[in-house]
């Protein structure tokens, strides 16, 4: 690309045509809410079902906009010193184990509680970064419920509290993308303080796209037939609906058969690329007629 | 902003609190301050830059776009480009001045063709046009003062349609196959599209003449959660459906975690020892075995008759999904008679099948096919007598209606007495218990007896439970 890659983005459609660049296809209201979080400074709170591009669309705001990623992911038991930042014990130990016999107590206390020592976890790495930053805070409702309570904290704020070393205050705001699946719902407070964004399985034009955007070499007309048949298969009552990613994946599987129409047979044969349970089988085979 | 803008907003962000979206001083601060940024002549950055800073929860956006329509509407009058054309009469008159009727109204049958070739190509801005043009023309009989879309659907009737719609992308391929189910339900959801558009463009103009305020108030349902179970109609029970799974995935992390939060379990000598040593050998953390877990045994006993059904339904559905919580499930249904139930949610079984072939094989009706619940206990009782045992937590759904028969007080008492804890869950409104032939009084003393009528309480009761 020849035109400078500036930060920011200077209106929705602005930010839907750079997405697009970057090869996310972004409707309206995703591309709106994207210039907003970023012109607001607020952070943004991705929910949806998996599979439909929450992570994807914060690499691509990384990459529309030139910032770097940095990502928390979020997991059971996930901690301040995971996600914030650690002293480095072992390193600690050695020094003073190294130290002079001598040495004044106060003088190692000083030393083994300064810069050197410190491991910087995403959270803080992505406050004290002076470029523009993307901060991915992946699936956090996967995280214990304290971990939301330190969010709240420094994404209010934009600043760390480190008692032996003082505040750290961000040079410059992060662009944040917090995801979740809603494997539980959220705190109040912290959606309160995010701008919130529902993404869900797209519209069949939409889909269409992306195929066509992910798929090189496909035919229009049998993508039209995949993109259909995958908006019936989620109204079924099924367990699992089939995500964006798995009509990626059942494209580029026809394609790689050499399939150019989705017959009966086509979909009976492959139907294992988008339908994960046995049960979700049957009920696809008896409601399509296979 | 003017000061019409902001009387807008603060009416909008009253009325949607009033239909129940919990939002706050600082997010409608939030949504001004988006509206600056956004350009207000496009409604569609309007609606996301709202959507994003006031709709935080995914079941309230539909209540969200019902105002939002009202508040922002899209036309004023007939709007530009779809005011009905005067020199064209949306009908034909017979001699005596009453309309023809529709189906053999040449000029409503061109209109249906116009609709037909909307449908074909999905074009959605043309068929947001269309619905406009086809509520000014027939969205009010002459004489009648106010707007329905009845008339509007009767006149179009879009679902007739459909053979002449399927003919045209089927171009002569065999009927019955996969093509015509996915073009079938393709045309369907751009007909309900259609249906929407006019049900939407309708309230607009009702609203113009009514005011806002009072057309909101009638237009807009309680968001899913805290949907009357017994007042949820067919398109609502499957969205209900639908959410039983990402429900009980919620409803069990949240169990799980309560449970790990609650106690540890013993001391983990060799893992204590392991970490330790990272820290040059002292235990500065002490691991623990996770705790045993704490999962009863449940025995569901449910009325399966039509009052109840879509409840009894529902929540059956609920704890066969959590069937991980407990150690074992047993379920019941009786009519005037009870069956055992449990095998049609084998796991992996399909939700409606399960629902299907249980209204059709399992023996619930004795004589009258009326929920008595005196006889039910008693035929529960003797045949599945050793199903509750002291490590069951016994479940009973139901209205307590039994149509004025016996009640078989000892012998719930009896079965309640074997339980270790025993819960009647009832779906009716607490001020309706006790009319008529309720018995919910008599039954309450023995089982303490719970309202569930909506997903909130029914949530709140089994996470009480497990």
């Amino acid at each position: 690309m020849s035109r400078p890659i500036d930060g920011t983005f200077a209106s929705p459609a602005d930010a839907g045509r750079r997405l697009a660049e970057v090869r996310y296809l972004a409707d309206e209201a995703i591309a709106t809410t994207v210039f907003l979080a970023q012109a607001l400074g607020k952070p943004l709170l991705v929910e949806g079902p998996a599979g439909v591009g929450k992570t994807e669309l914060a690499k691509a705001v990384a990459a529309a906009t030139g910032a770097e990623l940095i990502r928390l992911q979020c997991y059971e038991g996930l901690d301040e010193a995971r996600a914030l930042y650690e002293f480095n014990y072992k390193k600690q130990l050695l020094a003073i184990q190294a130290a002079p016999a001598d040495r004044a107590w106060q003088e190692t206390h000083d030393d083994i509680f300064s810069e050197e020592f410190l491991l910087e976890r995403p959270l803080l790495a992505a406050i004290r970064r002076a470029e523009p930053t993307v901060l991915l805070i992946d699936e956090a409702d996967k995280a214990d419920v304290e971990v939301e309570g330190m969010l709240l904290e420094v994404l209010s704020d934009f600043q760390v509290t480190i008692p032996e070393l003082g505040t750290v205050a961000a040079v410059r705001r992060p662009f944040v993308v917090i995801t979740s699946n809603a494997a539980r719902e959220l705190s109040e407070a912290l959606k309160r303080r995010c701008l919130y964004l529902h993404l869900d399985y797209p519209a069949a034009e939409r889909e269409r796209d992306i195929v066509l955007a992910q798929v090189p070499g496909i035919e229009a007309e049998l993508v039209e037939q995949i993109v259909r048949t995958v908006g019936t298969l989620r109204d079924l009552e099924i367990k699992k609906a089939p995500s964006i990613a798995e009509t990626v994946d059942w494209a580029r599987t026809l394609l790689a058969l050499g399939l150019d129409a989705l017959d009966e047979a086509a979909v009976a044969g492959t139907l294992g690329v988008v339908l994960k349970h046995v049960s979700d089988h049957e009920r696809a085979i008896k409601e399509l007629g296979l | 902003m003017t000061g019409s803008l902001v009387d807008r907003h603060t009416g909008f962000v009253a009325e949607l609190r009033r239909a129940g979206l919990p939002v706050s001083v600082a997010e409608g601060l939030d949504a001004v301050r988006a509206m600056r940024l956004v350009d207000l002549l496009d409604r569609e950055s309007l609606r996301a830059a709202y959507a994003a800073t006031v709709v935080k929860r995914p079941q309230h956006r539909l209540t969200f776009d019902t105002l939002f329509d009202l508040w922002f509407p899209a036309a004023v009058g007939d709007g530009a480009g779809a005011a009905p054309d005067p020199e064209r009469p949306a009908r034909t008159l017979r001699d005596d001045g009453r309309p023809v009727p529709s189906a053999l109204d040449p000029r409503v049958q061109a209109r249906r063709d116009e609709l037909a070739d909307l449908l074909l190509s999905g074009d959605d801005a043309g068929l947001r046009r269309f619905a406009r043009l086809a509520v000014a023309e027939y969205g009010r009989t002459p004489g009648q003062e106010s707007w329905f879309s009845a008339g509007v659907l009767r006149a179009m009737s879009p679902e007739t349609l459909m053979a002449r719609l399927l003919a045209a992308v089927l171009e002569g391929r065999e009927r019955g196959g996969m093509a015509e189910r996915v073009a079938r339900r393709t045309f369907r959801d751009r007909m309900t599209r259609f249906e929407d558009l006019v049900a939407g463009e309708v309230r607009r103009r009702i609203a113009e003449d009514t005011g806002v305020e009072r057309t909101a108030r009638l237009a807009v349902r309680p968001p899913l959660e805290r949907l009357d179970f017994a007042a949820a109609g067919r398109a609502e029970l499957a969205a209900l459906r639908r959410e039983v799974h990402p429900l009980a995935r919620r409803l069990a992390s949240r169990l799980v975690r309560k449970q790990r939060q609650g106690r540890r379990g013993r001391l983990d000598f060799r893992r204590t020892v392991r970490a330790s040593l990272a820290t040059g050998g002292v235990p500065l953390t002490t691991r623990h075995r996770p705790p045993r877990p704490h999962k009863p045994e449940l025995v569901i006993l449910c009325d399966a008759s039509d009052s109840v059904s879509a409840f009894a339904h529902f929540t059956l559905l609920l704890t066969f999904a959590l069937r991980e919580q407990f150690s074992k499930v047993r379920a019941f249904a009786f009519i005037d008679a009870a069956d055992e139930i449990t095998k049609y949610f084998a796991p992996g079984a399909d939700v409606a099948d399960a629902m299907a072939r249980m209204a059709a094989e399992a023996d619930l009706v004795w004589i009258t096919g009326r929920s008595d619940y005196g006889h039910a206990f008693k035929v529960f009782d003797e045949r599945y007598r050793d199903a509750i045992t002291p490590k069951t937590s016994l479940l009973v759904l139901g209205d307590a209606r039994s149509n004025y028969g016996e009640l078989s007080l000892p012998v719930l008492r009896a079965m309640a007495g074997r339980a270790r804890h025993a819960y009647w869950l009832n779906p009716e409104p607490r001020v309706q218990w006790d009319t008529g032939d309720s018995a919910a009084s008599p039954y309450g003393e023995i089982v303490p007896m719970y309202e569930c009528r909506n997903l909130t309480q029914l949530t709140a009761f089994i996470e009480e439970l497990a």
